[in-house]
């Protein structure tokens, strides 16, 4: 079965629920109940907020080395470059959020007027 | 802005009378002002960069067929943007509905521990099941960035509370964002949504090395981002979950370590 298999209006719907709403909220909901025994301050809960922590830093590398959309056409290394910049300036001008991001966003824009 | 709003709002509910007794009116109060003080987090930058992220999510599902009201419907009841984006791939791409239903569950798995590190930070001392699960609905990346870095800082007994304005706000601004940006089909030239999309990663790249308490999150952050290429390469399918176990056993390791030294 296909999102075109069936032509009534309510398919799709029934689609994004059993294809996304469900696959996406049952991880949620196991998650609610492992972190319900996980006592504070023990080493379980240490592992579990590294692990939560390098898959979200894995989201960052994904969005910056794959990412998609008008995003995709850009050069790789101008990405990394712009990347690594706006994240050094974050580091060495007081950790503002938004040093790094401006910084990051000035040179990509430049990159890709210039074609690079 | 927020500690000038908060007394502001306590003085407007003061003056009406509510018909319970004493203590359950100023429970009540205190509740709605964290309430609000959560959904006020709609003006932070990392809000509003979410909202230019679903701003491209809307021309992405009008390129592929996907009607304004379905697009909606997805962005309010699936609420995580990969997940939003892998689903319309696998409807545009002519995949079972098992085979979408897969494809969406590997994107998701990473909610799971997110969730699991996020509700010992986000429970009360009398908070329910039913509540922690309704809640975590609302949990995603940009949402669990905030919290990380909020929760500390409220009220152990108002912290649902505060997460429940931020969450519900977040959420229905977006789908609402969506739905408005669909129907006036706004075009953008292509450098304008490259510019977009990578506002994203940015933020999360500052934000997540500042809300850390300790070192150990920015080793596991550190080892995500150093690994997942690698991983990526090497098992494509499951590379933020692995990323994720890799990265947590170098923390372990780290954390090991120090306690090693510190007590030799």
């Amino acid at each position: 079965m296909t999102w075109q298999s069936i032509t009534e209006w309510w398919w799709p719907y029934l689609f994004i629920l059993l294809a996304g709403w469900l696959p996406t909220d049952i991880w949620r909901f196991i998650g609610v109940l492992i972190g319900g025994r996980v006592r504070e301050d023990s080493e379980a809960l240490i592992i579990v907020r590294a692990v939560a922590t390098a898959l979200v830093a894995g989201v960052i590398a994904q969005l910056i080395l794959y990412p998609s959309g008008s995003l995709a056409e850009s050069s790789v290394i101008l990405r990394i470059g712009a990347a690594v910049a706006g994240f050094a300036a974050y580091l060495c001008l007081g950790q503002r959020v938004i040093v790094g991001v401006l910084v990051a966003e000035v040179i990509l824009i430049s990159g890709l007027s210039l074609n690079f | 802005m927020l500690a000038n709003a908060l007394p502001f709002i306590a003085g407007i509910m003061a003056d009406s009378e509510f018909p319970f007794p004493q203590s359950d009116a100023e429970d009540l109060r205190t509740k709605f002002s964290w309430f609000l003080s959560g959904a006020s987090m709609i003006f932070s930058i990392p809000a509003l960069i979410l909202m230019t992220a679903h701003v491209g999510f809307a021309g992405f599902a009008s390129e592929n067929g996907v009607s304004l009201l379905q697009a909606t419907f997805m962005v309010a009841t699936i609420w995580a943007l990969p997940a939003n984006i892998v689903l319309i791939g696998a409807i545009s791409g002519g995949y079972s509905l098992f085979g979408a239903a897969i494809a969406v569950a590997l994107s998701s798995i990473r909610l799971m521990p997110m969730v699991a590190a996020f509700v010992p930070e986000m429970r009360g001392p009398k908070t329910r099941k039913f509540t922690l699960l309704f809640l975590s609905h609302f949990i995603a990346v940009t949402a669990w960035v905030i919290g990380m870095e909020r929760l500390q800082h409220v009220p152990r007994n108002m912290r649902t509370t505060y997460f429940a304005g931020l969450g519900v706000t977040l959420t229905s601004t977006n789908t609402l964002v969506v739905a408005i940006v669909y129907y006036l089909s706004t075009d953008f030239p292509p450098i304008v949504f490259a510019a977009l999309f990578f506002l994203t990663p940015m933020y999360f790249l500052a934000s997540l090395w500042g809300s850390a308490r300790d070192r150990s999150i920015h080793v596991a952050m550190i080892s995500g981002l150093l690994l997942f290429p690698l991983i990526h390469y090497l098992a494509p399918a499951y590379d933020l979950l692995l990323t994720g176990l890799a990265g947590g056993l170098v923390t372990l390791a780290y954390v090991r370590w120090q306690q090693a030294r510190q007590h030799p």
